[in-house]
Order: C-alpha cells, then structure tokens, then sequence
C-alpha cells in the first residue's frame, strides 16, 4: 500500500521515468496468465448465470473456513516477499533470501490445506465430473494451485542463486527479487478474486 | 560455414525439397479429383493420393527440422557435431524408408500393404496422418532416437544456449509424442483422444518449440541484436505455447465421446492459443527494428518474416474461427477446417522450412548469400506461394460457409445432404485448384532461384571468414 507521501513523493519525481517493479517479460507473462485467469472466471460467470441453482447448492458443500485460512497464507506469503524485496534494495541479500523462502513455506501450507480440501470432497463423493459446478471449482482451484507450486519455485530460484551469489550485481538482485515478488502478487491476487466468487457469493 | 560438420544438413534439405514437389504434385491430383471424382481412377484412388499428400507433408517438414538442427547445433554450441556419420547414415535409412512406404501407398492396396507388413500382430494403421506401416513406424522413431542421441551428445560437449535447449527439448518432445502412434485402442473414443496427442500436441505444442529455435537462430544472425533479448522473448512465446497449447488439446475433445467438462477447457485454453503466434509476430518486427546490421540475405529475412505473419494468420486466427465449442458444433469436420490446415502447416512449418534452408544453402556452398538476382527470384517465389496459399485459404473458408449454411445450420429436415452440398461449391473448388496451379508455379520458381543462384554464384558475397 502506497502511504499518501510516498505517492507524493513520487509524483515529485516525475521527470524521472516511472520503472515498472521487475522484468518488462515477466509482466508480459503475469498479463498472459491473468488473461487465461481472467477467461476462466468469465466462463465462470457465465456457468453460473445458467446454472444458479447448481451453483449455489455446490458452493453449500465447500468449506469457506479453509478458503480463509488459505487467504491468510497468502497474503502473509505476499507480506514476506515485499518486505524481503524492500530489504533487498537497501542491500540486505540475506534478508530477501530470508523472506523468500518464508513466502515459500507460506504457498506450502496453501498447497497442504488446499490439498486437503480436495481430500474431504473426494470423501463426499465429489469431483470433476459431478457437474459443471464441481468443474469448476476443482479445475480453477487446481489450476491455480499449479501457479503457486510455480510461484513457488521461482522464489526459490531467486533465493538460491542470489545465495550463490549468481546476480553480478545490484541492479540484477533488484530485477530478479521484482520479478519473482510480481509473478507472487500475481498468484496472490488471482486468489482474492477466486476466493469470494468460488466460496462466499451465495 | 563455420563448422565442417554442418554440411550435414544438405542432403536433408534437398530431399525434403524433393518430397514437397511430390506433396504438392498430389495436392494437384487431389485439387482435380474433388472436381472430376473418378480422376485417375482405379491407379490412385482419392484416398490413397490424400494419404500420400499429408504424409509426404509430414515427412517432408521431418527432414527440414533434421537438417535445420544438424547445420543450427554445430553453431550454437560451437563445436563439431559428435557424428557426422551417423547423420549421414540415418538420413539414408529415413529417406530410402520413406520412399519404400510411398511406393507401397502407391503400389499396392491399402488392405494389402497392411497385411503385407504385419498389422496384424501390432496394429497401428488405418488412421489419418498415421496410415504408415507399423515397421515403418517403428523406423521412424529409431531415426528420431539416433538423431537425437546425435544431438544431445553434440550439445553436451558444447556450449548450451536457450537457443539449442528449446530446440532440443522441442525434439524430444516430438521424439515422446510420436510414441502415441503405436497406442491404438480398440475403443474409437479412446483412440481418437490419443491419436490427438500426436497431432495436435505435435503442432500445437512441441513443434513450435522447433519453430521458436530455428525463428531466434535466424533472427539472431540475420539482425544481429543481443542474445539476451532473443532469449527472453523465446521463453515468453514458448511458455505460452505450452500453457495454451496443452489444455488446448481439448478443443479437439468437444464431440467424440471425452467428459462434458472438456468444452469448457478446450474452449478457454485454445482461445489463448493465437497468443504465441502473435508474439512470434511481434519478436520477428521487434527484432528488425532493433537491428544492428544489414544481413545481405534479404530472402531469408522474408521467409522468416513471412512466416510469423502467415503462421499468425494460419493457426491464430483461422484455428481461433473455429475453436470454441458452440462454433465447432457447427464446422467440425467441413472444408473451413481444411482451410486452416493449410494456411497453418504452410505459414508455420513450411515457411520456417524454406526459411532456414534460405539462411543456410548458400552458406553451405561457400557464399554468405546467393547473388541479387536469385534472391529476387527467390523473393517472388515466397510472394506467390503466399498469394496463392492464402486464395486456396479464403476459397476453403468460402467452401467451408456454404458447407456449414446449407449441411449443418438448417435442421434435420431442412439439411441439405453432404453431395448434394458438395455440387453447390463445385464453382469453388474449380477456383481453389487454380490457386493451386499458381502454389506449384511458385514452388517451381523456388527451385529455380536455386538454379539462378548455381549461375550466378560468382556475383554472391563470398563467405565472411569471421563471422
Ligand atoms: C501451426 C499450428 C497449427 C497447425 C499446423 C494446425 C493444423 C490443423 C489441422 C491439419 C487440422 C485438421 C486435423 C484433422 O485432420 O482433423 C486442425 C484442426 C483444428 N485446429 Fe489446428 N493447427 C494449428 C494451430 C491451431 C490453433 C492455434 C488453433 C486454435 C486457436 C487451432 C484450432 C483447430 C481446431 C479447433 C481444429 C478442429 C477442427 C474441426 O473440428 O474440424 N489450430 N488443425
Ligand atoms: C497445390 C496446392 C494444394 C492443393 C490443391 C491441396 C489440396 C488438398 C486436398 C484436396 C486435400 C484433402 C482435403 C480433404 O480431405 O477433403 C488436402 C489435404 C491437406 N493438405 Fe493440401 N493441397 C495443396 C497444398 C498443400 C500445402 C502447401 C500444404 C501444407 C504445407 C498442405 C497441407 C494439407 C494438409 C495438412 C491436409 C489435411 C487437411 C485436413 O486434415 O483437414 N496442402 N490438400
Ligand atoms: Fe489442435
């Protein structure tokens, strides 16, 4: 969150070009997935328009406490990786690979609860093919848990070779830790979204 | 030539520019036959001169992708391929195979040449793109395997670039899926949802792996701009492609008996499939933009050029047409889907094909391009072919609206049946065979900048020695 003097402060700066965080291909790659996202939730939506009814009696089988707790994991997995690419900037490699790998074990404990999840469905007799509902929720779910798995990893990535002391530079720590920081936010921020459609909307 | 072991590559271009002529003197048979229906009846039977036009089709791009990687791998890792013998063996095994089973096509009847090769005990014929005999199979993946074996030894006691990376990967993958050929379950769902796996994940997934390296290799020499950008720009298009192309599988899942659900994943996943295309489109003007020099060889900057633009055209938006499941309901299976077939095979494959044999032939015969006449010559040809590929396009697409209006969009009752509809486009398919006739005098004047470039040869800039 921007504080009002930062934002004040950067609109002082203006005559220096504003940088986007990270690598332009990077934000080229979150666009793209936010697009495959973005159809997903549409026909989604779309689903639902048809097939209330379903809809609503399927969101009645899921378990929101999970959905919440999966939110906070998030989120504080998102909290680790900015402050670590903060820290970064003003220096501190140890502490950005420090907050990655704890932005890391938080997609964990997102996958395990998640998984879970999936875990007490199945046991209800639940699954892709129950009915347009359950497709959905079992496949964007998936999918996006595929995406922290590989938000995962790219953290991980950057943590370890800036470990190894494999960035030349300042400027390439602060591409690669923007970078990884970005493609999190993204995952992150496709969940907000997720969340209250798939388990709050009545 | 940098490299000796690169000229490799020669006798896997030529041949392959062997087997398009033979390709597309069939497509002419064809082209007539959907006129004249008994055209060359009984000796080449409509279904025969089909089977034969695909698979040459195939194989022909086979020993294109062969040739590009064995003259592009020496270079990326800048050290001699690990054999050169092999290669050479291999490309005798592939090319003396592929004749003997176009012969048996030709000679024998379908029936006949299945019993004749035992499919029998191991059957994995009789399916489209996959007629070839099961021992025919089996040697193609034996000469995938050598040749990758070939390369991957090349590339491990050599530099590693994304360039041969992606590539290599893209091989492999090719190497993998080819395995579904011989999987043939008796179920016809079953087997239509694998047969899939070979083609669409071949050009809709590994192949364009193949076609992203060679495009980087070509854009790289010819405009001279950092690797760096070029290798960003090749993970984007590549991540796409798969991320697409994978669940994309399911567009062709819409009617033939696989779950319910996928409508919705092929449709959603497909309409992200033009995306990878369209990058390639925007890298290709990105990187002439950005050019540092002024690569003398203008004819392979167009083809490559060329190539994303009709490659964008072909799978992107003519594949996107008819990909979500309340279009496809209406157009699967109709002259639009052949439409596509063409436009996309041709721009993706063919082009990137003519492409790196444009960059690469005269630099395998000593000169650093051929003379200006021949370029132009071979500039014209890359005009013409694309003209008349896209009419043959928009003809289908004609053929394919008048199919879907008068077979399909009417109810039960109300539909025409499939000859009766077939002699409502008769006028088109006149015209699409003569946009073929102008095809195959593009292809001729192809050949011919080849010749125009042997007799001109003393006028092409001789090969720089430090490149
Ligand atoms: C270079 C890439 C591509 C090539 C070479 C290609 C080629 C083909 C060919 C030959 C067929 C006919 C297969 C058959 O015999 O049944 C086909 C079918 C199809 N293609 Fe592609 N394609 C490409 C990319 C795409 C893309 C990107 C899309 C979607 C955006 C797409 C959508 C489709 C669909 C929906 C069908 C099924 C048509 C039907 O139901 O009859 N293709 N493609
Ligand atoms: C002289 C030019 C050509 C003519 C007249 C021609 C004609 C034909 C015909 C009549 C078919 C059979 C369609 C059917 O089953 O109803 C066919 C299939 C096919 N041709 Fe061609 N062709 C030509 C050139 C090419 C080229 C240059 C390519 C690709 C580089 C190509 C790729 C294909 C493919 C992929 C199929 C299978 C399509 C499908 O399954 O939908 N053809 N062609
Ligand atoms: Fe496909």
């Amino acid at each position: 969150m921007h504080s009002p003097e930062s934002v004040l402060s950067q609109a002082d700066s203006l005559e220096q070009p504003r940088q986007l965080p990270g690598d332009l291909a990077m934000w080229c790659f979150i666009l793209a997935e936010l697009l495959a996202f973005l159809l997903l939730l549409g026909s989604m939506a779309f689903a639902r328009g048809h097939w209330g009814e379903m809809f609503s009696t399927g969101i009645a089988t899921l378990h929101p406490e999970a959905g919440l707790i999966n939110t906070v994991f998030l989120l504080t997995g998102s909290y680790f990786a900015a402050r670590a690419v903060h820290r970064a900037q003003a220096g501190d490699h140890r502490a950005l690979v420090r907050g990655f790998i704890l932005a890391a074990a938080c997609g964990l404990l997102y996958v395990g609860v998640k998984v879970s999840e999936y875990g007490m469905l199945f046991a209800d007799g639940y699954n892709l093919r129950s009915s347009t509902f359950y497709f959905f929720y079992f496949f964007t779910t998936f999918f996006h848990m595929a995406h922290v798995l590989i938000g995962m990893l790219i953290l991980l990535v950057v943590a370890w070779r800036c470990r190894q002391g494999q960035y030349a530079n300042q400027e390439k720590v602060r591409m690669a830790s923007e970078s990884a920081a970005s493609y999190w936010h993204m995952v992150d921020l496709v969940w907000l979204v997720l969340f209250p459609l798939l388990y709050v909307l009545p | 030539m940098k490299y000796a072991s690169q000229a490799v590559a020669k006798p896997y271009f030529a041949f392959a520019m062997l087997l398009f002529v033979g390709q597309i003197l069939f497509g002419l048979i064809l082209g007539t036959q959907y006129i004249i229906g008994d055209f060359l009846f009984p000796e080449i039977p409509f279904n025969v001169a089909r089977m034969v036009h695909t698979n040459l089709l195939i194989v022909w791009l086979l020993f294109a992708f062969m040739g590009a990687t064995y003259y592009l791998i020496p270079e990326e890792t800048q050290t001699e391929l690990w054999s050169p013998k092999l290669g050479y063996a291999l490309f005798w095994i592939f090319a003396i195979a592929g004749v003997l089973t176009i012969l048996g096509y030709l000679l024998v009847p379908y029936a006949r040449l299945a019993e004749l090769t035992g499919n029998d005990y191991f059957p994995t014929m009789g399916r489209e793109f996959l007629e070839q005999p099961t021992i025919t199979k089996v040697g193609i993946a034996l000469v995938v395997v050598g040749f990758i074996f070939n390369i991957l030894m090349t590339v491990l006691k050599g530099r590693k670039t994304v360039v041969n990376m992606v590539l290599i990967t893209g091989l492999i993958g090719l190497a993998v899926f080819w395995l579904f050929a011989f999987y043939n379950p008796v179920s016809l769902v079953m087997d239509k949802y694998f047969w899939w796996w070979v083609v669409h994940l071949w050009v809709e997934g590994v192949w364009e792996l193949i076609l992203g390296a060679i495009l980087a290799f070509i854009l790289i020499k010819t405009t001279g701009v950092d690797r760096e950008v070029v290798e960003k720009w090749l993970y984007l298009i590549i991540a796409m492609a798969l991320i697409s192309g994978i669940l994309g599988t399911g567009h062709h899942y819409f009617f033939i008996g696989a779950p319910e659900y996928w409508l919705w994943i092929g449709s959603i996943f497909s309409a992200i499939e033009p995306l990878p295309f369209f990058m390639m489109m925007l890298f290709a003007f990105s990187m002439l933009r950005q050019r540092r020099r002024e690569h003398p060889n203008k004819a392979a900057v167009t083809w490559a050029v060329g190539c994303t633009i009709m490659a964008f055209l072909g799978a992107g938006v003519w594949g996107f047409l008819h990909t979500l499941a309340p279009v496809n309901y209406y157009t699967h299976g109709t002259q639009l889907t052949a439409a596509h077939g063409h436009l996309a095979f041709f721009g993706a494959y063919a082009m990137i094909a003519m492409a790196i044999i444009s960059y690469a032939w005269p630099k395998l015969h000593g000169r650093e391009c051929s003379s200006p006449q021949a370029q132009r010559v071979e500039i014209w040809s890359c005009w013409v072919m694309s003209i008349s590929m896209l009419a043959i396009t928009l003809l289908l697409t004609w053929a394919g609206w008048i199919q879907i209006d008068l077979q399909r969009l009417p109810g039960d009752a109300g539909a025409l049946g499939y000859m009766q509809t077939q002699d409502a486009i008769m006028h088109v398919y006149w015209m699409r065979l003569i946009a073929g006739i102008g095809f195959t005098v593009g292809l001729g004047m192809y050949l011919y900048s080849f010749v125009v470039a042997r007799s001109t040869r003393e006028q092409a800039p001789a090969l720089a020695v430090a490149q």
